[in-house]
């Protein structure tokens, strides 16, 4: 095992890492191991400003209507970092440059929902429960996924660095929710561990005693799993923040190999309405953050990159013209970040709908011209495992689109 | 099980009710049995102490609420003695970091009272009513300057209003620099009346020599949607509420001008008199921040006319435009609805009950929001009492530690463990960001790590003898 393992990493599947192997040897790993193939979803809440995350620096209208928070060209100073000659990568993003190059980074721009919300609250509700418009959804598109994919009870397949279970995976599949794996267990010994497991598993209430039943069986897991500190591959450094941090929960879950099939993470504090900053600033400082945090993420997994999507989410984007405040106020369409080998990287996908005045959305946003379910569906059937036929579970009252042909045949 | 003279009384209220023509709001008849006392006292204080539920039957239940709705009637001087002493204010902040040190302190010993509060106040139902409010109006400490604005926020805007009219405590949160300065209306300005304030003031400085200053806060500035937005998705009408975005940003240049700014002391007021009207419309600078108060600066307000939810604001009100808006929203039907529909699921249910939120939104339409009456028609309401309603909620983070603390009876002066506990899991006092405040339901709190953390924060707080039911499933329900 170890050594099949030692050649993995050493030989064929080298190339598997950058991105550039064939499928089926991605597969030949995937068998190799016993492993899932896996799904990271990061939520960016509070609206990132995609227009500065993912620049157009090649519209005129970008720098016309951002005069003091408008990214600057490639080459000029602090310029953004060129990815196909129109779209461009914020400076402080330019960790990921490297993944763009080897074909495992691709971005869906003017993705968003096909409702028209500003609020925050609804609009996250809306893109993780997967049906905008819809508020009596009670469960989050991940648990869906996870109910009509699996019948392993193990909560372990879903898991949210989170102390709170986000909406996404809110649902009757277990899942999960920890902040960080080495405080996940119960003091006061053995004894108190069992009394308390043998009183939940008595309540009547099926919140209580599925979580408990959930937790019990994860702890065990995990203590055999993954003891003690854990040690990062030789090299890579997460960033000290909390979203660095959940990146590193998230390898450390990942590497010790309890069937995670689903990870859940967010990156805050992106609802920049006042001095949002271009090149410096808040944003900067916060798109410097979450890049790094992915880089790192990514070099940490290695060869399970083969096997892994980084999917990146944010509730909209953020009005086309600065406010008066150097800011920028609610709009509508966004961009969406994929990582990793299955991932038919190095391009910007979408249909572009320019900013000129009459192609924004209402005279001010960004158009939204992929549905965000487009993206998560070709994830789930082309990436993960599920079927066509049960696409409609996870997706109600949703038919897709033809395939934007993100995911590696 | 039903005693014959109850149910009797019961049909004759509900007769009395209807023959008067006053709306049909069952008054209940209260039970006064053990489990109903608990009940009570598990929805409407931060948890029983050892002897209270005995204590609260010996009262009478009605006598007890009654007596809750009106909290200056009780003695709490018990609990002064154990309140932290709050840092003094710096008469003036002359840094940044000076700032930052004065508000993280201020915050941390706030933190330390509320916890404090729940705990060991008498006054049991207004803290919690406290907590409801500043949650509905949330303002996040974290976000720049606001956590120097936090302890007046809870003492002044929200505090004195919990039991009055919404208009009053909607107004206090409106004109708070916390709620100004975290939604960003401080900032917000009529494009047009702001280069024309940026223009002269130039003028001012070339006429004397200086050269204008770098970066200045006096830079063009226009509108800034934030507030007028979250006023009519949370504060007021509910996200369903139907409004539109034109309403917002009606709203949002009506309160153009609400600014936050130095009090007006006679030596500035002189020298604005010299200077003219721009001089004392100068909107504030960053280091005036420290000892700011709310201002109307009304070259920064747009002064046209508007049109909020179909109602005309005619040109010229000034100030006055704000609140009209406030009125208006106030009275808004949508309003007594999304309010109503928060306090059933705050008191009675994760799914409010539609009958009860229709008939305590009739009661906040009737009293003009009068919101001890709102919340009485909650809390006296069949719905309250029903059998399924009992044990149907869970508790909240901050519900748990604190009804751990009261459950064991134990003197508590160092509040940090319970913070650290409640930083733990998720649910840090004025650490919420977003506007929404934090959850009120048991999806959100109940998960598997959360149990786990709970079982810990039960071993801590508790001690080894009682964590194993404070940790246990019965004390996560109330």
């Amino acid at each position: 095992m170890i050594s099949r393992r030692v050649f993995v990493k050493s030989g064929a599947m080298a190339m598997v890492s950058l991105g550039f192997a064939p499928s089926f040897l991605a597969r030949a790993a995937e068998g190799a191991t016993g492993r899932k193939r896996l799904l990271i979803a990061i939520f960016q809440r509070g609206a990132v400003d995609g227009l500065n995350m993912i620049v157009p620096y090649g519209e005129a209208d970008y720098y016309k209507l951002r005069p003091s928070i408008a990214i600057p060209k490639p080459g000029a100073a602090e310029g953004a970092v060129d990815l196909d000659g129109f779209f461009a990568l914020h400076p402080r993003m330019a960790a990921l440059k490297p993944l763009w190059d080897n074909s495992s980074l691709a971005i869906v721009h003017a993705c968003g929902s096909p409702d028209t919300t500003r609020s925050h609250f609804d609009a996250q509700d809306y893109m993780e429960s997967a049906t905008p418009g819809v508020k009596s959804t009670r469960d989050g598109w991940l648990n869906r996924y996870l109910q009509a994919t699996g019948s392993d009870s193990s909560p372990l397949r879903g898991v949210a660095v989170a102390r709170q279970m986000p909406r996404s995976m809110q649902g009757h599949a277990p899942t999960l929710a920890v902040g960080n794996v080495e405080a996940f267990n119960v003091r006061g010994g053995m004894g108190a561990e069992r009394e308390l497991e043998d009183a939940f598993k008595g309540s009547s209430d099926s919140l209580l005693s599925g979580s408990a039943k959930a937790a019990f069986e994860a702890m065990r897991t995990l203590r055999t799993a993954s003891g003690g500190p854990y040690q990062p591959a030789a090299g890579v450094e997460y960033p000290r923040s909390p979203f660095g941090q959940a990146m590193q929960e998230i390898a450390r879950i990942a590497k010790s190999d309890v069937g995670l099939e689903i990870a859940f993470a967010e990156a805050t504090n992106w609802d920049h309405h006042v001095a949002e900053g271009g090149t410096q600033g808040q944003i900067a400082q916060r798109l410097d953050d979450f890049a790094r945090g992915l880089a790192a993420l990514t070099q940490d997994l290695g060869e399970r990159m083969s096997e892994t999507v980084i999917l990146t989410m944010s509730e909209f984007g953020r009005a086309v013209a600065e406010n008066g405040n150097r800011g920028t106020d609610h709009g509508h369409g966004n961009a969406m970040l994929l990582l990793g080998g299955p991932v038919k990287g190095r391009k910007v996908y979408g249909k572009w709908p320019g900013l000129g005045a009459d192609q924004r959305f209402e005279g001010r946003d960004l158009a939204v011209t992929t549905d965000f379910r487009d993206v998560f569906a070709e994830v789930s059937t082309r990436h993960l495992s599920l079927t066509s036929d049960a696409l409609a579970r996870v997706f109600p009252r949703f038919t897709a689109s033809s395939p934007l042909g993100l995911i590696r045949a | 099980m039903t005693h014959p003279m109850r149910t009797t009384a019961a049909s004759f209220v509900v007769l009395l009710a209807i023959l008067v023509g006053a709306p049909a709001t069952p008054a209940v008849d209260f039970p006064t049995g053990r489990d109903a006392v608990e009940h009570a006292l598990n929805r409407l204080t931060f948890g029983p102490r050892p002897g209270e539920v005995e204590r609260v039957q010996k009262m009478g239940l009605s006598a007890w609420i009654d007596q809750q709705l009106s909290p200056t009637r009780i003695d709490d001087s018990a609990l002064t003695s154990r309140l932290p002493s709050m840092p003094q204010k710096p008469s003036t902040i002359n840094s940044p970091q000076d700032a930052r040190r004065y508000g993280r302190e201020a915050v941390q010993v706030l933190a330390a009272a509320k916890i404090t509060r729940a705990v060991y106040s008498e006054r049991q139902l207004e803290e919690v009513l406290v907590d409801f409010w500043f949650n509905h109006f949330n303002v996040f400490a974290g976000k720049g300057r606001t956590s120097l604005f936090i302890p007046e926020y809870e003492r002044e805007a929200i505090r004195p209003h919990v039991l009055g009219k919404f208009r009053d405590l909607l107004g206090a949160t409106a004109k708070s620099p916390a709620m100004l300065f975290y939604l960003d209306n401080w900032l917000s300005a009529d494009p047009k009346a702001a280069e024309q304030l940026a223009a002269q003031q130039r003028q001012r400085r070339a006429g004397r020599g200086q050269q204008p200053p770098q970066n200045a806060q006096n830079r063009k500035r226009g509108l800034n949607e934030n507030y007028g937005r979250e006023l009519l998705e949370l504060h007021t009408l509910g996200v369903d509420g139907g409004y539109t975005q034109q309403d917002v940003i009606e709203v949002a240049r009506a309160f153009t001008g609400w600014t936050i700014g130095r009090p007006e002391s006679p030596a500035r007021g002189r020298l604005a008199n010299r200077r003219g009207r721009a001089a004392q419309a100068a909107p504030p600078t960053d280091m005036d921040l420290g000892d700011s108060q709310f201002r109307f600066v009304r070259a920064l307000h747009d002064s046209g006319a508007k049109v909020v939810l179909g109602q005309r604001i005619e040109a010229g009100g000034g100030m006055e435009d704000g609140e009209r808006v406030l009125d208006i929203v106030a009275a808004h039907p949508a309003t007594a609805r999304h309010i109503a529909t928060k306090l059933v699921r705050r008191f009675v249910n994760d799914d409010p009950p539609e009958a009860l939120v229709a008939r305590v939104a009739a009661r906040f339409r009737e009293t003009n929001g009068d919101l001890r009456e709102v919340v009485r028609a909650v809390i006296t309401s069949p719905e309250f009492f029903a059998a399924d309603t009992r044990r149907a909620k869970m508790k909240t983070p901050l519900e748990f530690v604190t009804s751990a603390v009261r459950a064991t009876g134990r003197d508590m002066s160092d509040a940090r463990p319970m913070l650290r506990a409640l930083q733990q899991l998720g649910m840090a006092p004025y650490q919420c960001q977003p506007p929404t405040g934090y959850d009120d339901t048991a999806e959100t709190w109940i998960t598997a790590g959360a149990l786990v953390t709970r079982m810990n924060v039960a071993q801590q707080i508790a001690g080894a003898d009682r964590a194993t039911i404070i940790g246990g499933p019965e004390f996560q329900k109330r």
